[in-house]
């Protein structure tokens, strides 16, 4: 391994590591694992702040009852769109890029392990999206009928439905190339001496998603196609009329939709775990547990899916199945939560931004759990089910969940690709903006929902004034501490204090052991890696 | 960094605080006037509390770790890597937790969808009301009594919740949960829902009797309540419906028996008002001047006011080949809808009346030319 550093600085430095030059081949046709990861992580933060942008105009409307700015046909757009942008654009695409970028850097890998597909699976998202936001300029407007998307609300309207049901395909086809160079990259590509309980735990929480969306991506595929054929060619899958069944789709929907959460928020699990030990100064406590929680918790999310559906009508056997399953998850979460706080425990501690988000994610993906199990009790969530309450939860654990996470990611990992330190100020407003704001943001949303404020309405009864405007407030400046974050990570790309090979003091994984910025090429010789040097290379 | 770290504190602390101190406010969950409600508050606050006394012992425990546990304090950190003992407690403990919250659950569950009386039997339902959703209002119908009610967003929520109305929403009354027609049941009374929907999916939701129930197009969904005091109970619709899914609200009515009855017999009369108004020959203005009230408030939601509709989704009648050409075509439209669009089949919505009405004030409004009169016995001709 310390034979490939020095070659590599030796021999070509860090200015000309045979970067392509010129756009094109810099980034159109590029194969390189950094590059690719890079052009997602900018895509997926332009796509946060469209999706962000489009939530701003919602908080707008709800600031206070009455229809002021929009009218309600667009604010379904809005909330529609929000979520579609978000899910599909940001958040996935976010992990996708810091796979590329730290997966084959963690294993001793020269890169991805079908590097052409690499750059496919890239190029089809912008027109993914160019296709699905193009619906906001086309007559009738944007898919309304929810990310959802449930059948016949979403047949009905002007033809955004083909739009739509082309761009999940596409967003589809992406993330399962994706998925797919995830498991092939991690199964043959660690260098000779990595085990898979050698690897970190980003990289193990990665793989159990990479099945996941090869598991579930195609089941999306399958519903949205039904839609299409029941819009188009006078099938009637999901119309009662014609003898379909609209909870059909969303078993099936659902079937996808609740692995969907997991993939969403298991790299997030990952980043985390990378994060606290090395700021604790603490190997990971109970390594191999949590592993076999991450496992758990991907295998529970097939069978638990109708807990989204307690209100449709189900059996009562069914109904007590899907609950008792639900409420299983919280066994392997909780298993993750502790190992967590023991990692902290007796660690030797500082706290720097990536540190914060962390710790911010456990306490606040923990409230967005609790609420998780409250919701699971079938007979309470017949008053929970489809009001603000909901919102809170998911919202909880997708921006205080998985959002942040990657922003922890991001800073963690920063100097690493630019080869420059964040300012450690900047970053802990940044930190400390976002966590206030976006606790004002959703936490009322909680009463919202308890007081019996239903989601997707642009409109509300006055009772629900005060906590929607409080809300407002909390959203447009968790939306502004994300602008600031752009001109942060903008800084530190631009310059700022170079960072050293190891970044941070102490920091376990092979990704410390190469320069920073990381060289375009890395781990070019294939050979054993240092085990010392890994969090889990011998001792776990 | 200090003074960060106390901020971080500060935060915790207030968002358990504020979830008790709000509580008191009345913005928990509602308990509700029936025994399910009852019953989901309880088990709503047992799983809330159990849930803050875990987050007291989990977060407190990072919390004195984040201040004992740092390295400006000089403290070295210690290397352990697992142990197996506290990883056993903390599996076995919350699947403890689990099963004790599951077996009340359970019980409430099984008591939503199979409803026993006290002494072990299968409890008997008194009345049935079947709850239809439509873009955007509700139908009820009892079952035994043969009544129908539809029941739309009321006037002045309407008229204010309009975009530029200019009417500020804190002076009307119940703002968006109010409706014309509330639906009436007696008060003590074991009744049974059935739900279902005419077009897309919708939820019936009133929060004082504890549950949400989709009605779904296709599907009969079965709930039921038992309410013990009369009063004036207000929800919303609860699944994405389309534009106007934020201004579908229920209102129900609970009456004591007594009132109830005396109810009752006031709408059965009504409804025989109703026969004798469809055998009457209209005059055009009568007709045009009922049809533009049942013009705006069933149609106008969708073809707006001034009859511009909202292409493609919802269709301009101003210049509309259709109410411009044959009178049939018009009523055999507005009578049977059009399958999968917002375009109900009126027919059993509306009465022959409203219609003729309705169609009348169409085919002589919005610079229209038809200039013909549609009498009700005409609708009702069509309608057999």
């Amino acid at each position: 391994m310390s034979h490939d550093i020095t070659h590599d600085e030796a021999s070509h430095g860090h200015d000309h590591d045979h970067k392509p030059k010129g756009f094109v081949k810099r980034w159109l046709l590029t194969t390189n694992h950094k590059d690719i990861g890079t052009l997602y992580l900018i895509f997926a933060f332009a796509m946060f702040i469209i999706g962000g942008a489009m939530a701003m105009i919602i908080r707008l409307e709800l600031f206070q009852p009455g229809l002021q700015f929009i009218e309600p046909v667009f604010f379904n757009q809005m909330t529609t769109m929000h979520a579609l942008v978000m899910i599909f654009g940001a958040v996935m695409p976010a992990f996708v890029g810091l796979a590329n970028w730290m997966i084959p850097l963690m294993i001793g890998a020269p890169d991805m392990a079908l590097p052409r597909m690499n750059n496919w699976s890239f190029w089809i998202l912008p027109f993914a999206f160019a296709l699905l936001l193009s619906t906001l300029f086309i007559e009738g407007g944007s898919p309304a009928g929810g990310w959802t998307m449930y059948p016949p609300l979403s047949l009905q309207g002007g033809h955004n439905v083909a739009y739509l049901v082309f761009a999940i395909h596409l967003m589809g086809i992406s993330s399962i190339m994706g998925a797919i160079n995830v498991i092939a990259t991690i199964m043959n590509m660690r260098a000779p001496n990595v085990g898979y309980l050698n690897m970190p735990l980003f990289v193990w929480t990665w793989l159990i998603t990479a099945f996941l969306l090869i598991a579930v991506m195609p089941v999306l595929a399958g519903a949205v196609t039904m839609i299409l054929t029941d819009r188009y060619f006078d099938t009637s899958f999901f119309n009662a009329a014609g003898g379909g069944d609209p909870v059909l789709f969303q078993h099936i929907f659902w079937f996808f939709g609740h692995p969907e959460v997991y993939i969403m928020i298991l790299p997030t699990f990952g980043i985390v775990s990378e994060i606290i030990p090395t700021f604790a100064r603490k190997p990971l406590f109970g390594y191999v547990s949590m592993v076999y929680a991450t496992a758990a918790i991907a295998f529970l999310s097939f069978i638990v899916w109708a807990h989204h559906m307690f209100s449709v009508g189900m059996p009562l056997g069914g109904e007590l199945y899907f609950m008792y399953a639900t409420m299983m998850i919280a066994v392997p979460t909780g298993v993750k939560i502790f190992n967590w706080v023991a990692t902290m425990w007796r660690g030797s501690m500082t706290f720097e931004t990536p540190m914060l988000f962390s710790l911010a994610f456990v306490v606040l993906f923990s409230i967005g759990g609790f609420s998780g199990v409250m919701m699971a009790l079938a007979p309470v969530d017949l008053q929970y089910h489809d009001t603000y309450f909901i919102v809170a939860h998911f919202h909880y654990v997708l921006v205080t969940g998985a959002v942040f996470g990657i922003i922890a990611g991001v800073y963690y990992w920063i100097p690493k690709w630019s080869g420059h330190m964040y300012s450690e100020r900047l970053g802990k407003i940044h930190f400390w903006i976002s966590v206030i704001s976006v606790n004002v943001l959703f936490f009322p949303q909680h009463f919202l929902g308890l007081a019996g404020m239903p989601r997707r309405i642009p409109d509300y009864s006055t009772q629900f004034a005060e906590f929607n405007m409080m809300s407002s407030i909390g959203g447009f400046v968790f939306g502004l501490a994300q602008v600031f974050f752009i001109y942060v990570v903008w800084k530190t790309v631009r310059g700022g204090k170079k960072a050293t090979a190891e970044v941070w003091d102490g920091a376990k994984g092979l990704e410390w052991t190469v320069p920073s910025p990381a060289p375009h090429h890395t781990f070019q010789e294939f050979g054993p890696v240092d085990l010392d040097k890994m969090a889990h290379g011998k001792d776990h | 960094m200090k003074k960060a770290q106390m901020k971080f504190m500060m935060l915790i602390t207030g968002l358990l605080a504020s979830s008790m101190s709000f509580a008191e406010y009345g913005l928990n969950l509602r308990k509700g006037v029936t025994e399910f409600s009852e019953t989901a508050y309880g088990l709503h606050t047992f799983t809330l509390w159990i849930c803050i006394v875990i987050s007291i012992l989990v977060f407190g425990a990072m919390i004195y770790s984040i201040f004992a546990h740092r390295k400006s304090k000089g403290f070295k950190p210690d290397t352990f890597t697992h142990s197996t003992t506290a990883e056993v407690i903390w599996t076995i403990i919350p699947i403890l937790i689990l099963v004790v919250i599951a077996i009340p659950a359970t019980k409430a569950l099984i008591q939503m969808e199979n409803p026993m009386t006290d002494d072990g039997k299968r409890m008997s339902m008194d009345m049935t009301i079947k709850v239809t959703g439509y873009q955007w209002k509700w139908k009820y119908d009892y079952m035994e009594d043969d009544i129908s009610i539809l029941s739309t967003l009321a006037k002045e929520s309407n008229v204010a919740r309009q975009k530029g109305s200019g009417i500020d929403p804190n002076t009307v009354e119940n703002y968006l949960l109010d409706v014309d027609n509330p639906l009436v049941i007696p008060a003590n009374t074991n009744i049974r829902f059935l739900l279902t929907a005419d077009d897309v999916i919708h939820a019936w939701w009133v929060p004082d009797f504890g549950w949400k129930r989709d009605a779904i197009p296709g599907y009969i969904n079965e709930a039921w309540t038992n309410v013990k005091v009369p009063g004036t109970y207000r929800g919303q619709c609860a699944e994405l419906c389309g534009k106007d899914h934020g201004f579908m609200p229920i209102v129900v009515e609970v009456l004591s028996k007594q009132d109830y009855a005396t109810w009752l017999a006031e709408q059965k009369g009504v409804q025989e008002e109703e026969a004798v108004l469809v055998q009457t020959e209209w005059t055009k203005e009568q007709l045009m001047a009922k049809g533009e009230e049942v013009y705006n408030t069933q149609c106008a939601t969708c073809h707006l006011p001034t009859g511009a509709g909202m292409p493609p989704a919802f269709p301009a009648l101003a210049g509309s080949e259709i109410v411009n050409g044959a009178m049939e075509q018009q009523i055999e439209l507005v009578l049977n809808g059009k399958p999968g669009t917002a375009m109900q089949a009126f027919g059993n919505l509306l009465s022959e009346t409203d219609i003729a009405a309705a169609i009348t004030y169409t085919r002589n409004s919005f610079d229209n030319t038809a200039g013909d009169v549609v009498q009700p016995a005409q609708v009702k001709s069509m309608k057999q």
